[in-house]
């Protein structure tokens, strides 16, 4: 009967060749990433598996188990669920307004069973899923159309609404260029995306004026101006790129980081770890992480390419873009491109849900490796007229 | 269209779309790249820099203070330990819990613990906060024994500045207090911020602060974001303070204090050939010592409210007329204008009449007779009356500057007065007035405008006894390891007869029969004292008192009794010492003033001839 789940809709592929069809250097990548994030994190405790350490690492044993378990489940399924998945996710994050509760100022959190789930993770795999589905069911021609990108904007509105009324700013900012990078890579016209932008410049004053909380104004303004306050706001920012910049090429050596040890850095196992890195091993360390993390997107495009579906074309590459935009905005983020946003670094920063859920979405990625000879075809028919 | 060329349009779209996609994210970490090499490699002394800055924080070491050492290399002001109790809020957790416990061994007043709670507020938890300070050895021991009852708090040894002599030397020494917001704003010595520094307040602590403060140690230390210190780095001493070694002779000091404790006076021993200051007393006192944790409020009201102004240092800033003593400046005058004859005589009745006033002789019935030997001996008004019609008010003035009144020397003492010697044209522009004739005869007498210092009088007993020498006093034999070299005193270019003749005159006074001090005087020969005294009257005595007998001095409340001096040195034949004293409201120069100016010579002088045995 389980079994069933994994070779459903009659083409049967074996269960084991599955297993053996599964991409081992790519998943290697992935590990070697938590890797660096273990060793980091043993570094911010002062050199110990303590605290957080032995439960980073369970969490990423459960993420790495859940990963092999959404491979090897058949491509079909996520298809047909998809919408429902969706829906699942976003009454979750709904029900986050009412039974949620409070951590660092915003509600985020919802509390299952005895243990507490972050609802905005999951919904931006559950967003790349409905996309991808709905453009799986969406004739090329059809694309043109402008009533074709009705429904998707919905699906995106949905969830950014949600998060903003959290209020969740950064992840709402995500989930909506997720949504939009998805639009693209279907093939949206470019003129949508200008006269988007254009609309988005002409409305950042109003929504300056009244879309943002002042917690959020602050914010921005610290990212503006980091040096007018170096004790109050501005400080986080202030002493991640001392830490960033005192490392040099070389950095200060393994657990040689004192920013981070004399507690200078902040949230430094969880938003800012990718600053110990940077301080202990250098300019060689943060490349080198970057550069880890590119070979991972490198992966991620090859398999999105390759993969025989449109499903699974835009469900790899969809992720990839979520995946990349969390590690873009965390770095960029810590280096003081880009306000403080409360961003995890991928597979690095300490953390349940977000950790697990990346796990999720790569699980979905390769999914899509081990499924690339299936080619969906669109379950419905979708009538335009 | 066929179902299969659409899916491989869609296919197309796709990958054209991918690669776009997949461009701008290898731009977007492009950017990346260059902000972390700009960070990382540009940027990267600068934020070494600030983590360093973050990191270390430097901890200034007081040093230890110089010594004041007295001429032999006694110890004047020196350093003793300071017990004092602390407490460290988050090892007490509740602070004021911990200062009730703490209570019960020492006593900690309100007006203390509000202090303590408020530092704890505002302070780190870690940040040790002291309670109370120089406790004694018992209370110290108690609760060092009592530890483990007293989470948090903690005993520390401190170093204090201390000086052994407390009242005896308490002008001369000066004291050192805690440093004010004044201090630190017109000064840039980072030592004057270290908690512990004490600045120099007063007498050669102020004046050689500088020498004495030392240079400041440092200490590096690392720090967490908190400001918590993770360890020490480097440490470096400072260099304590240079010694001061003064010229004052502690025995002599302490004999001729212990002469004047009990009066309000001041008294001033000098070396007649170097100017060395010897000794040099003001009484009242005060204990300096409650300077260095901070005098309370009450205490230092008491003391600026004493009349007899303890913290006047009045060797150097009492002004006083000096009375019959100042006969020595103006028959040192009247010789050296060649005028008078010091073998001419004036009849002396008792008064003098000037116009239409009379100027009386403080013998109500006169003298009789007298030349000037005699008249020096006897102290007699009248003859001096009679001399200040002859020499020039101007000749006066200008011997008594000679002889160093009016001049503030510099004896390395904060403040110190100039005194005050009239002339007619000092007269015209101080006060816009015209010189009376009959000012000439109160100048005469030491009375008037004229002003002197002890110190003033002790320097001109110097110039006397050394036979014409301009030595000036001076108070400091060595800074550290370098001695004080003063040239050798210039002459001053009076005729050696007048000199040795005033010189006769003051033997006269303490020596022959008849004298003013013969009744102070010292009787070995070898050390006899030559002197003069001088009796000056802090009220008027009006016409009828005069009629009907002047009132004594001991019938007349303190305040309005005269002022006492005295001036000698000794040996007489030999001159070293000159000693000058001063006594307020002590009644007569003879009484009051003579008798411990003797004590404090023979003192000296019977030490030097057990030396010399």
């Amino acid at each position: 009967m389980i079994i069933g789940v994994f070779r459903a809709f009659g083409r049967r592929v074996p269960f084991f060749s599955k297993l053996l069809a599964l991409n081992f250097t790519f998943l290697s990548v992935l590990v070697l990433i938590a890797g660096v994030g273990l060793l980091m994190l043993y570094s911010t405790a002062g050199g110990s598996m303590e605290n957080r350490g032995w439960a980073q690492l369970s969490r990423l044993s459960i993420g790495m188990g859940l990963l092999l378990l959404v491979a090897l489940v058949d491509i079909r399924i996520w298809i047909k669920f998809a919408y429902v998945i969706y829906t699942l996710v976003l009454v979750a994050l709904f029900l986050v307004e009412f039974v949620g509760f409070q951590s660092m100022g915003a509600q985020r959190w919802l509390r299952v069973a005895s243990f507490s789930l972050q609802p905005s993770e999951p919904m931006k795999i559950a967003l790349v899923l409905a996309l991808a589905r709905y453009y799986q069911d969406l004739p090329i021609d059809g694309i043109a159309r402008f009533s074709s990108i009705i429904f998707p904007l919905i699906l995106i509105a949905l969830p950014v609404l949600l998060l903003l009324r959290q209020p969740d700013l950064g992840t709402a900012m995500l989930t909506m260029l997720l949504g939009v990078g998805v639009l693209f890579l279907a093939g949206v016209r470019y003129r949508y995306f200008i006269s988007l932008m254009l609309l988005g410049l002409i409305s950042l004053p109003l929504i300056w004026q009244f879309g943002l909380h002042p917690y959020q104004q602050q914010r921005i303004l610290t990212f503006l101006y980091p040096e007018q306050d170096p004790l109050g706001a501005g400080y986080h920012i202030l002493q991640s790129k001392i830490a960033l910049g005192s490392g040099g090429v070389f950095g200060h050596g393994y657990l040689g980081g004192t920013q981070n040890h004399l507690d200078f850095l902040p949230e430094k196992e969880t938003d800012f770890i990718f600053t110990v890195l940077a301080e202990e091993i250098g300019l060689i360390g943060s490349l080198g992480l970057m550069f880890l993390y590119a070979i991972a997107l490198l992966f991620v495009f090859l398999i999105a390419m390759r993969s025989s579906s449109h499903f699974g074309r835009m469900l790899a590459m969809g992720l990839g873009i979520n995946f990349f935009l969390h590690a873009f905005s965390n770095i960029a983020m810590v280096t003081g491109l880009i306000p403080v946003v409360g961003m995890p670094l991928p597979l690095v920063s300490y953390g349940g849900s977000a950790l697990v859920a990346m796990l999720f979405s790569f699980g979905l990625v390769m999914n899509v490796h081990v499924h690339q000879t299936i080619s969906a075809e669109p379950t419905t028919t979708i009538d335009l007229r | 269209m066929g179902k299969t060329k659409r899916d491989k349009k869609r296919r197309h779209e796709f990958s054209r779309r991918a690669f776009v996609a997949g461009g701008l994210q290898i731009g977007l970490f492009g950017i990346l790249g260059g902000r972390l090499y700009y960070l990382q490699v540009d940027q990267s002394d600068r934020y070494s820099a600030l983590a360093e800055q973050n990191r270390i924080n430097t901890v200034l070491l007081a040093p230890e203070r110089g010594l004041i050492l007295d001429r032999n290399g006694t110890e004047l002001a020196g350093s003793r330990e300071n017990f004092r109790v602390v407490v460290i809020p988050e090892q007490a957790g509740d602070v004021s819990h911990a200062l009730r416990r703490l209570n019960r061994f020492v006593d900690v007043n309100d007006f203390v613990s509000k202090r303590v709670l408020e530092s704890a507020k505002r302070l780190p938890s870690f940040v040790s906060i002291p309670v109370v300070e120089d406790l004694s050895w018992e209370q110290f021991a108690e609760i060092n024994l009592r530890g483990p009852e007293l989470p948090g708090i903690h005993c520390e040894v401190g170093r204090l500045r201390y000086y052994p002599y407390a009242e005896a030397l308490a002008h001369v020494v000066g004291y050192v207090a805690p440093v004010r917001k004044e201090d630190i704003e017109n000064n840039s010595d980072s030592l004057l911020r270290v908690p512990e520094f004490r600045i120099g307040r007063s007498g050669i602590e102020t004046h050689f602060d500088k020498h004495l403060r030392g240079v400041a140690g440092a200490s590096r230390v690392e720090v967490n974001a908190t400001g918590r210190v993770v360890r020490e780095l480097e440490r470096h001493e400072g260099q304590p303070g240079n010694e001061v070694t003064l010229s004052i002779d502690l025995p002599a000091q302490l004999h001729l204090d212990n002469l004047l404790k009990h009066e309000s006076a001041a008294g001033v021993v000098m070396n007649v050939h170097s100017g060395e200051v010897i000794a040099m007393t003001s009484t009242p006192s005060y204990d300096p010592n409650q300077f260095s944790m901070g005098i309370s409020f009450d205490k230092w009201r008491t003391l600026i409210g004493d009349p007899d102004t303890p913290f006047l240092h009045k060797a150097t800033e009492g002004q006083y007329a000096p009375g019959s003593t100042f006969k020595l400046v103006v028959a040192l005058a009247a010789l050296e204008s060649g005028v008078v004859n010091p073998d001419e005589t004036y009849y002396c009745s008792g008064k003098h009449r000037l116009g239409k006033r009379d100027f009386h002789c403080w013998k109500k019935h006169g003298h009789g007779r007298l030349d000037m030997l005699g008249a020096i001996m006897r102290s007699c008004d009248v003859y001096f009356y009679n001399l200040a019609q002859r020499v020039s008010i101007e000749d006066i003035a200008s011997m008594a500057q000679r002889m160093g009144f009016g001049e503030k020397f510099d004896i390395d003492l904060p403040g110190g007065k100039s005194g005050l010697v009239p002339s007619p044209q000092w007269k015209r522009e101080a006060l816009g007035e015209n010189w009376y004739k009959g000012e000439n005869l109160i100048t005469a007498v030491g009375q008037g405008y004229l002003l002197a210092t002890p110190l003033q009088l002790a320097v001109m007993t110097s110039r006397i006894a050394n036979g014409g020498l301009a030595v000036s006093p001076r108070m400091i034999r060595r800074i550290g390891d370098e001695n004080i070299e003063r040239n050798s005193a210039p002459s001053m270019g009076l005729t050696p007869s007048s000199v040795k003749f005033i010189q006769d005159s003051m033997y006269a006074v303490s020596n022959l029969s008849g004298g003013t001090a013969y009744g102070a005087r010292i009787i070995d020969p070898s050390i006899q004292l030559a002197g003069k005294t001088g009796t000056t009257q802090v009220r008027n005595i009006s016409a009828q008192e005069r009629k009907s007998g002047v009132i004594k001095n001991e019938d007349l409340v303190r305040d309005l009794r005269d002022h006492a001096l005295f001036v000698a040195y000794a040996p007489a034949r030999s001159p070293h010492y000159a000693v000058s004293i001063v006594v307020e409201h002590g009644g007569s120069g003879s009484k009051s003033a003579a008798p411990p100016a003797r004590d404090i010579l023979s003192f000296l002088l019977d030490r030097g001839q057990r030396r010399a045995a």
